[in-house]
């Protein structure tokens, strides 16, 4: 600690990382709200013309909180973490300062340019790689703006040992730039026709079951990547930090990391069981899904033991709280991930709602909970103001766990009635239900599952306001806490 | 060596990235040559149909529906035979889906008439009473961009080798001599299928409605 108060961060670009996690938080999960209700109220279809039906905004919902709310809460944190854990500013290097600020207007053109062709309908159509090809292009540009600032600063470090947390940071960036460019590997259109039709449109490189292949080798390990290592970066920063208990173990943090690494990229053949594509790489698949939890949950329980002897902590600080049970639902995702991928499992739930619902214990309850634990301890550091109000982040606690616990469980009867009606045949082997019936059946747990979106955006709202008055009303504080954020 | 590595950011992530990449390397490399291989009489999207695709992909009926018929009795029951890797060989991308809010698409154009989709597109209620599904009526009054379609045609033809004839070849002037011949007949044939004077008319004024594109493409689907 004493070498901190000789060294004066520079938080300029992770104040601005942190306003755009707030905003693209209430806008991505706001449209997912109103397209939850689309499915159960389908009048809401109509509220914006062409540009309100579920499925044109059902990309938007994906991309927004995905590559705005998430990725913009890994950056404001990596680049708050990765000054502290290194021992250097980002004031220290001209370049590195504004190449820092050069990343932070690249990703709000890129965020702009790609809700507007979304709202177009311009689209790859690939699943979480929707954008097309000039957005491609800055995205990559950007990548390599994160790569040299991240390498940069990891150059000028004056501690020598990489702490846990940039392990994870450095596979982000390595395993995302490997992903994207294959992944998003198309041909321009105009360039091979003579100019012919719209100049942003491509095709795939790669065709039908290949690119399928492809997709989900990014898709699945676009989980892994940007909503798993990040994120596992930010806890073991966090939680110790804001608890003042040291990591429990040391080996299984390197079981967890180096397992994980070799593991997760098996496993994106489990998106495609029972398709066109080979057996063998099916089973591979499903089988190194199940492998998976071992690193998974070293990751989880090496946090959960950090909390050793010091769980009074939990009912008193409700950021340990956001962040004890973002550790418990990364559990429960990843053990309810490797369930989903075995074959006959996925035969009745691949399609249904079990699918979103497992997303969604995963992003609402293990990433977005951790998100807004990084930015609640980074706040009185950055802000130097005390945290504005500890019961409304009780508050917030309480309602979005009520909110993620109505979403799964609705969404899981949801998948399984659904899939298990599907397959349902009478005495005589004939399908029993037309497929409407299937759909109509859904209607009381898509309301559920839309009550439990909202419960959260209001948690969502109760927090902007929370980090908005902290950031601009809460107490100053004349001393940067050492462990526990101050909170009135 | 872990000790090490941690002091050694270099080698550290290359380390990392030998342990990520190599799955890819073992799992996907291999198939490439053999899953690309059309089925036997496959023949390419008509530059239509790939202007209907592309108003699939843009009111992204992917969202929804899927195009994949799993190997299931109760499947093939319901959607017919199970798909074949073959079959999706000119599929660029590849529109598998991931949900089924709404049936599997993979041979709708088995069972589903032109008519029933402009009926069904235009007001789904009016077909299927309890459909979720929202109406799509700015499809009947946007033109399809048949231009980027063709430009699809030409690229998939020059870059892949898709067997297309030599009328798709780079230009302008091949465009529009293209979209008079081949084009339009194959859009009036579906339009007056569909049943709608209002489309119909379209058409002959030179535009294709987008709805008549992504119905030459959901017919093609078989």
């Amino acid at each position: 600690m004493q070498s901190n108060a000789t060294l004066e961060y520079d938080y300029s670009i992770v104040k601005l990382f942190m306003w755009t996690t707030v905003i693209f938080g209430i806008v991505g999960m706001t449209i997912g709200v109103l397209i939850a209700s689309q499915l159960a109220f389908p009048e809401l279809n109509y509220l914006l013309g062409e540009y309100g039906t579920f499925s044109r905004l059902r990309p938007l919902h994906t991309n927004v909180v995905i590559y705005g709310f998430t990725l913009s809460g890994i950056w404001a944190s990596f680049y708050y973490t990765a000054q502290r854990v290194l021992k250097v500013s980002l004031s220290e290097s001209g370049l590195l300062k504004a190449l820092s600020k050069l990343h932070f207007i690249l990703y709000i053109v890129i965020a702009t340019f790609m809700v507007i062709s979304l709202a177009l309908g311009i689209t790859a159509s690939k699943e979480y790689a929707q954008m097309e090809w000039p957005l491609d292009v800055l995205v990559v540009l950007t990548w390599v703006i994160y790569g040299i600032n991240m390498f940069g600063l990891i150059g000028l470090r004056r501690e020598k040992t990489l702490y846990i947390s940039m392990w994870y940071y450095i596979a982000f960036f390595l395993g995302v730039a490997m992903l994207y460019l294959f992944n998003n590997m198309e041909v321009p259109t105009a360039f091979f026709s003579g100019g012919l039709g719209a100049w942003y449109h491509s095709v795939s490189m790669y065709a039908g079951t290949n690119d399928a292949l492809v997709q989900w080798w990014w898709g699945h390990n676009a989980v892994a990547f940007v909503f798993t290592v990040p994120i596992i970066a930010l806890i073991y920063y966090y939680l110790p930090k804001e608890s003042g208990q040291a990591v429990y173990s040391y080996k299984l943090s390197l079981l967890s990391f180096w397992g994980l690494m070799f593991v997760y990229l098996w496993a994106g053949g489990h998106h495609l069981l029972w398709s066109t594509v080979p057996d063998w790489m099916q089973t591979m698949g499903s089988v190194f899904s199940v492998v998976l939890i071992l690193p998974s949950w070293g990751s989880a329980i090496n946090m959960l033991l950090t909390m050793k002897g010091e769980w009074n902590q939990l009912t008193e600080n409700p950021l340990i709280k956001f962040m004890v049970l973002a550790s418990t639902f990364y559990m429960l995702s990843t053990l309810e991930g490797p369930i989903q991928a075995v074959k006959s499992v996925n035969a009745i739930a691949h399609f249904t709602d079990w699918i979103p619902g497992h997303v969604h214990d995963g992003v609402l309850g293990w990433v977005a909970f951790m998100v807004f634990a990084a930015l609640m301890h980074m706040a009185p550091r950055v802000f130097k103001r005390e945290i504005y109000s500890k019961s409304l982040l009780e508050a917030q606690f309480w309602i979005q766990t009520i909110g993620v616990v109505l979403y799964f469980t609705s969404m899981w009867i949801a998948g399984i009635t659904q899939g298990m009606m599907w397959r349902a045949v009478d005495e005589y082997g004939n399908l029993v239900y037309s497929f409407i019936d299937t759909v109509s059946v859904l209607h009381p747990y898509y309301t559920i599952r839309a009550i439990g979106g909202l419960l959260y955006l209001i948690g969502v709202f109760m927090f902007a306001y929370n980090f908005y008055k902290t950031a601009t009303a809460g107490r100053r504080l004349e001393q940067e806490p050492r462990y526990r954020s101050p909170m009135a | 060596m872990f000790h090490w590595l941690e002091k050694n950011p270099f080698f550290f992530a290359v380390g990392v990235f030998i342990v990520i990449a190599y799955a890819g390397l073992i799992e996907i490399l291999p198939n490439f040559a053999e899953a690309s291989r059309p089925v036997k009489g496959l023949k390419p999207y008509t530059v239509l149909e790939l202007a209907g695709k592309e108003v699939y992909k843009k009111d992204n009926c992917i969202a929804c529906h899927s195009q994949l018929i799993r190997p299931f009795k109760a499947e093939t029951d319901r959607y017919g035979q199970y798909s074949l890797s073959g079959e999706y060989a000119y599929d660029r991308p590849f529109l598998w889906g991931s949900k089924r809010t709404g049936p599997d698409l993979h041979r709708v154009g088995n069972y589903r008439t032109p008519d029933w989709h402009a009926n069904h597109m235009w007001d789904p209620k009016s077909v299927v009473p309890d459909s979720i599904m929202p109406a799509y009526k700015h499809e009947f009054t946007n033109a399809a961009d048949l231009e980027t379609a063709y430009a699809e045609a030409v690229t998939v033809k020059t870059v892949f080798n898709t067997p297309y004839g030599d009328e798709i070849k780079p230009g302008k002037e091949a465009f529009e001599k293209y979209k008079k011949e081949k084009l339009l007949p194959e859009a009036l044939k579906i339009a007056k299928a569909m049943k709608r004077d209002d489309l119909v008319k379209m058409v002959e004024s030179g535009k294709v409605p987008e709805v008549v594109a992504l119905v030459a493409y959901l017919e093609r689907l078989k």
